[in-house]
């Protein structure tokens, strides 16, 4: 399940607690990321998935509870921490008026890389980054993707053995996006330790486990595949050429709080077991045209659905 | 004027170039009133340049463009007040209440007192915000925010809602609940113009447009596209479209 599990993880996460003032952020967080694993912490704006990555990388203090970094625990090794881990914060923090390259240069003299091996590294970031073609461009002027991928460059100058990645896809597109977790899978193939954050539930299928988190608490840490084949509940997918009319219909029955609208239908929930028979007596006199209702695998979005729910 | 117009937003040959640069490439297509119309397209593939132009906000270099029936080039300022605008970066007073934060848009907007207490009951119901109206804005969970803020764009009642990424970040649960408003608002007549990341809200939409390097390269109802490219999700129509017009 880890990959190399025998070994010490590289970053470990042990009861983590953070409030300000009256709201609480974090509750109560642990978990571990081993050497080479990519780690994927999964949930939307406001669960304190930034807090616990400013923890880890010593920006911020928790109340309590501890971030250790390859053994050390961050607030009594802030300099191993800043030269060891490379951070990408959220918010784009390049210099716009600065090209590609300067701005990659920028970097390697700030993390102090010798001279001489800027320049094969600069070439293989271009190379992985696809960025070459675009090195004498402005970073303001680059497309969101782009801005990430460069983002991501300069945090490799000094080649980190740990990443730790704040919503890197906020806001890029799909094929931005996968080109983006390209680099990441290439990255923890070379064994560098890769703790990320994503709103979007489909990244979670990317990496090699998972935490959900919402409201400050982690849901459920496991492999993304073992969490949705451990689903308990049946799903059914009742489909129409309009989903939300069906939501809509469906709300207004007693089967109203095991219903949610996807794209591609309603994913009903068969909490009692009654199969799909009993079901489809249930939506019979529904005043809305639909399909088909069929057996449907779960999701991720299904389980963080109703992990919340919870 | 918006009365006698038949399309919401009706586009023609619609360019924009910056020096040597050419950002939206003579884009052409309609939205009819009342549609859920999905603005899909890589980033940097000139979505917010065309988004700009049809909000009034930019001049575009070629091309014809009326949106509420209205033209871009001479009636811009009669656009923008017959549009509401929603953004992912929507900006709310976190120290007034929710009600407070209506009201001050309502007197953005030029809303007389009587309209804005009208108005302002109005949304508090529509958006199911009555329990939190006398809170702090700061203290609501995102899902609340991201409704206040459409609830703002709506205040002076305009024809088409622009919607740019409005989701991002918003728990699946509230994302749900946001679709059905924007559902429940097109019934009502209004045009809703949406651009998002998230392919399973592309699914959501009446059609969608796909843009690439300045050019609309999809433009079909998501059914008939999936069908097109034997995909199961508007995710895999996506990839392929964007990737196969690549060479």
């Amino acid at each position: 399940m880890v990959k190399k599990s025998m070994k010490q993880p590289t970053i470990e996460i042990k009861h983590l607690v953070k409030t300000y003032g009256m709201v609480t952020a974090v509750r109560d967080v642990s978990f571990t990321v081993g050497e080479g694993e990519i780690f994927g912490l999964i949930g939307p704006d406001g669960a304190g998935k930034t807090s616990i990555i400013r923890i880890l990388v010593s920006l911020l203090h928790a109340d309590s509870g501890e971030a250790l970094v390859q053994g050390k625990s961050v607030d009594g090794a802030i300099a191993y921490v800043r030269a060891h881990v490379g951070y990408m914060p959220q918010r784009f923090s390049l210099y716009p008026d600065l090209t590609v390259e300067e701005n990659i240069d920028f970097f390697g003299d700030l993390f102090a890389v010798p001279a001489s091996l800027q320049k094969t590294r600069k070439e293989k970031l271009y190379d992985f980054s696809k960025l070459g073609p675009f090195k004498k461009r402005r970073a303001g002027a680059l497309s969101g993707g782009m801005k990430q991928k460069l983002a991501l460059s300069c945090m490799l100058m000094h080649e980190p053995k740990v990443v730790v990645l704040d919503e890197p896809t906020f806001g890029v597109d799909p094929v931005s996006r996968e080109e983006f977790w390209n680099i990441l899978k290439q990255l923890s193939a070379n064994g560098t330790s890769i703790l990320v954050t994503t709103a979007y539930m489909d990244e979670a299928r990317l990496c090699d486990r998972v935490g959900l988190i919402f409201e400050g608490s982690l849901l459920a840490v496991d492999t993304p595949e073992h969490l949705v084949n451990t689903f308990p509940t049946p799903i059914y997918r009742l489909s129409g050429s309009a989903p939300h009319v069906l939501y809509e219909a469906l709300a207004q029955t007693p089967l109203k709080n095991r219903i949610s609208l996807f794209g591609d239908g309603v994913h009903i929930l068969d909490t009692q077991g009654e199969g799909p028979e009993a079901l489809r007596r249930q939506i019979s006199d529904i005043d809305a045209p639909w399909d088909a209702l069929e057996p449907i695998a779960a999701g991720m979005e299904d389980l963080f659905l109703s992990l919340m729910k919870e | 004027m918006t009365e006698q117009a038949l399309y919401s937003v009706e586009v023609d040959k619609l360019t924009r170039k910056f020096g040597n640069f050419t950002a939206v490439d003579a884009i052409s297509f309609k939205v009819n009133k009342g549609e859920i119309f999905g603005f899909l397209g890589a980033n940097g593939a000139g979505k917010t340049t065309a988004i700009r132009m049809l909000c009034g906000l930019l001049s575009p270099t070629s091309g014809q463009a009326r949106v509420a029936g209205f033209d871009v080039y001479t009636e811009y300022e009669a656009i923008k007040q017959n549009i509401g605008y929603m953004s992912q970066r929507f900006s709310l007073y976190e120290d007034l209440t929710v009600r407070e934060n209506i009201q001050f848009y309502g007197g953005v907007y030029g809303l007389s007192r009587e309209a804005i207490k009208n108005k302002t009951e109005e949304l508090l119901d529509f958006l199911k915000l009555h329990e939190q109206a006398d809170k702090l804005t700061v203290s609501l969970p995102l899902g609340w925010k991201q409704r206040l803020a459409l609830s703002t764009a709506l205040l002076h009642n305009p024809d088409i809602i622009f919607l740019d990424e409005p989701t991002s970040g918003v728990d699946p649960v509230s994302r749900k609940n946001f679709w059905l408003l924007i559902y429940s608002l097109a019934a009502s007549g209004k045009t809703i113009f949406v651009t998002t990341h998230f392919m399973d809200e592309a699914e959501y939409c009446n059609r969608v447009s796909i843009m690439r390097e300045g050019r609309i390269v999809e433009l079909d109802d998501p059914v008939q596209l999936k069908q097109r490219y034997h995909a199961d999700t508007m995710q895999q129509v996506f990839m392929s479209a964007v990737k196969e017009k690549d060479v």
